[in-house]
């Protein structure tokens, strides 16, 4: 008869032996992410379904013991509710996307010339042209923001120098809207949307503009009819790393956006830390990441569909 | 002429990335509060920052928490990267690939929400982690960056030749030794890279920090957004210029350092595909 001890040291024992190295190298990563990341996302949904109470912590448990042996699992899809028919929670939503789709959208505008300028320029220059572009990235966030609160404030630079030309009499509100928050956002993902660009249009064969040329394309012509359709792996990478960090964005809005502009990001803040209403919070961050998850698979699915084409 | 078209729009997407950035280097040295009056060159914003003890109590605790997560995170990353390269299937390996990358699109909210609640959890069952602070600050960055750091040595892992390190298998090597004397060496520059990216990440984070700092571990990031909340500030301008430098050299220098490396080692385009990050 042995131990209880005993058993589990010789059972740990044998595990120990049993283990490899192999094994060790996949178990720590593995547990850490398990422990934290897919740990707090199930902790996430699950008190997405749970009630709001005054107590530490502020909701109520999902699952409740009835007299000893009945297991009681109670879901509140109330949270959910809310968020759909309130109309502050659907006004966020469209604000969201709205913002998103903007950024988006100029962020291509802006980014394929540049991309289409670097990929075309001499090979000695790409690298450092690269460079500049990557640099303000890796300059701070906040910095990055900030910035645009000197450029666009009514104290700020935009506004003194067009009193200073007696261009106004009175400061124009150039923030605290949600244009303002869409220059942030196109401001510090600009990078995102070049590189996947550069990238694509880097591998166009110059060959087939100039064949085009010689068949009496006219340039414009050449360019949507040629490299647009060549580089849509990039236009589609390029969006989505804009559009999904842009939509669930925080910062941005909160300090460009002013009050009014109330995106997904800054009402999951909101009810966090104003309205302590943790299980609102939860269900609405489990929306924004449905948000997320929709774009990535189109973007996903179009990527895989054109180089399916491509290499056809 | 068309030339002269796509330069032309180059040099306007440079001055949009640049002048706003260059706007707050240049008032940072402005004497007066405001920016409507220049009234002269002056250092005293960044005496003042030097004297705020807020500031350098908040770099400080930015400096050791960016550092650790940043060392743990490589450490952590590269183990996950060779997993996702050398290693066969096995049970549980697309979850871990999920698990892995998902924090790389997750918004920072719902990771710094979801921590926090696991955190609250953890110390009402646990007794652990026992009141927010640096420690859970750390694990929320070794979290966040890991994704990182795991894309990054996993792009170099994928174009290292294997046959290298089979060779060396064959000869009796053992996988450890290979690890160390081979592997190593040839995935140092992007080891190096994953470092510096989740240092900067680190550094960079204000809305996850938000969520699981304590009171005694607000980190810089949080200091300096609780104060543009009021707007400009003349400090933030020194203190804005003095990081834009630092970390602007340190990115220059260690792209410098890798593109000649990897001259030496007959792939140049390699220093971009790193430096691209996020």
């Amino acid at each position: 008869m042995y131990r209880i001890e005993e058993i589990i040291i010789v059972w740990f024992s044998d595990l120990l032996k049993k283990i490899r190295g192999r094994d060790l190298i996949i178990a720590i990563p593995y547990v850490w992410v398990f422990l934290f990341f897919i740990c707090p996302c199930l902790i996430l949904i699950k008190i997405s379904f749970s009630d709001a109470i005054l107590a530490s912590p502020p909701y109520t448990s999902i699952l409740d013991w009835l007299s000893g042996t009945t297991l009681q699992l109670r879901l509140n899809l109330g949270n959910y509710l809310t968020l759909f028919t309130d109309e502050m929670y659907i006004k966020g939503f469209v604000t969201s996307i709205f913002i998103a789709g903007t950024s988006t959208l100029c962020c291509l505008l802006i980014g394929f010339p540049m991309a289409y300028a670097i990929a075309r320029s001499s090979e000695k220059f790409r690298t450092i042209l690269l460079m500049l572009v990557v640099l303000p990235f890796w300059t701070s966030f906040l910095i990055r923001v900030y910035s645009w609160i000197v450029l666009l404030s009514p104290a700020g630079i935009i506004n003194n120098i067009l009193l200073n030309f007696n261009l106004i009499r009175a400061p124009l509100s150039l923030m605290n809207n949600s244009y303002a928050a869409c220059i942030g956002i196109i401001y510090a993902y600009l990078p995102f949307m070049i590189l996947p660009l550069y990238s694509a249009i880097e591998k166009i064969d110059n060959s087939l503009t100039e064949a085009a040329y010689d068949l009496g394309c006219t340039p414009l012509k050449a360019f949507f009819a040629i490299i647009v359709p060549l580089s849509m792996p990039g236009i589609y990478a390029g969006s989505a790393l804009v559009f999904v960090p842009a939509i669930g964005e925080f910062v941005i809005p909160e300090l460009l956006g002013g009050s009014q502009t109330l995106t997904i990001g800054r009402l999951v803040w909101n009810e966090f830390f104003g309205n302590m209403s943790w299980p609102t919070a939860a269900a609405l961050s489990i929306v924004l990441l449905l948000f997320i998850v929709f774009p990535m698979v189109i973007a996903q699915k179009r990527k895989d569909e054109s180089s399916f084409a491509m290499e056809a | 002429m068309k030339i002269h078209w796509t330069k032309f729009f180059l040099f306007l997407g440079y001055m949009f990335l640049y002048i706003p950035l260059l706007c707050i280097v240049v008032y940072s040295f402005n004497d007066s509060r405001y920016l409507s009056t220049w009234t002269g060159f002056s250092l005293r914003w960044y005496k003042a920052l030097i004297s705020n003890q807020i500031i350098l109590q908040a770099t400080w605790t930015s400096l050791k928490v960016a550092s650790i997560s940043a060392t743990v995170s490589v450490i952590l990353g590269t183990m996950a990267a060779i997993v996702f390269t050398r290693f066969g299937f096995f049970k549980g390996k697309s979850l871990f690939i999920g698990a892995v990358t998902s924090p790389l699109v997750m918004p920072e909210v719902v990771m710094g929400l979801s921590l926090l609640m696991l955190f609250v959890g953890l110390e009402k069952f646990f007794g652990w982690p026992n009141g927010l602070g640096s420690t859970t600050v750390i694990i929320a960055h070794i979290t966040l960056t890991l994704s990182y750091v795991t894309m990054v040595v996993q792009s170099r892992l994928q174009n290292v030749d294997k046959s290298i390190e089979e060779a060396a298998l064959d000869l009796g090597a053992s996988p450890l030794k290979v690890f160390f004397v081979i592997t190593l060496p040839m995935i140092a520059p992007s080891i190096i890279l994953g470092w510096l990216l989740a240092f900067a990440l680190s550094l960079d984070d204000v809305v996850i920090a938000s969520f699981v700092a304590g009171p005694g571990s607000t980190t810089l990031p949080m200091v300096i957004f609780s104060s543009l909340r009021f707007g400009i500030s003349p400090e933030v301008n020194a203190l804005a210029t003095i990081l834009m430098t630092t970390l602007s050299i340190g990115v220059i220098i260690m792209a410098i350092i890798i593109y000649k490396k990897n001259l030496q080692n007959g792939a140049k385009n390699e220093t971009i595909h790193y430096s691209i990050g996020k």
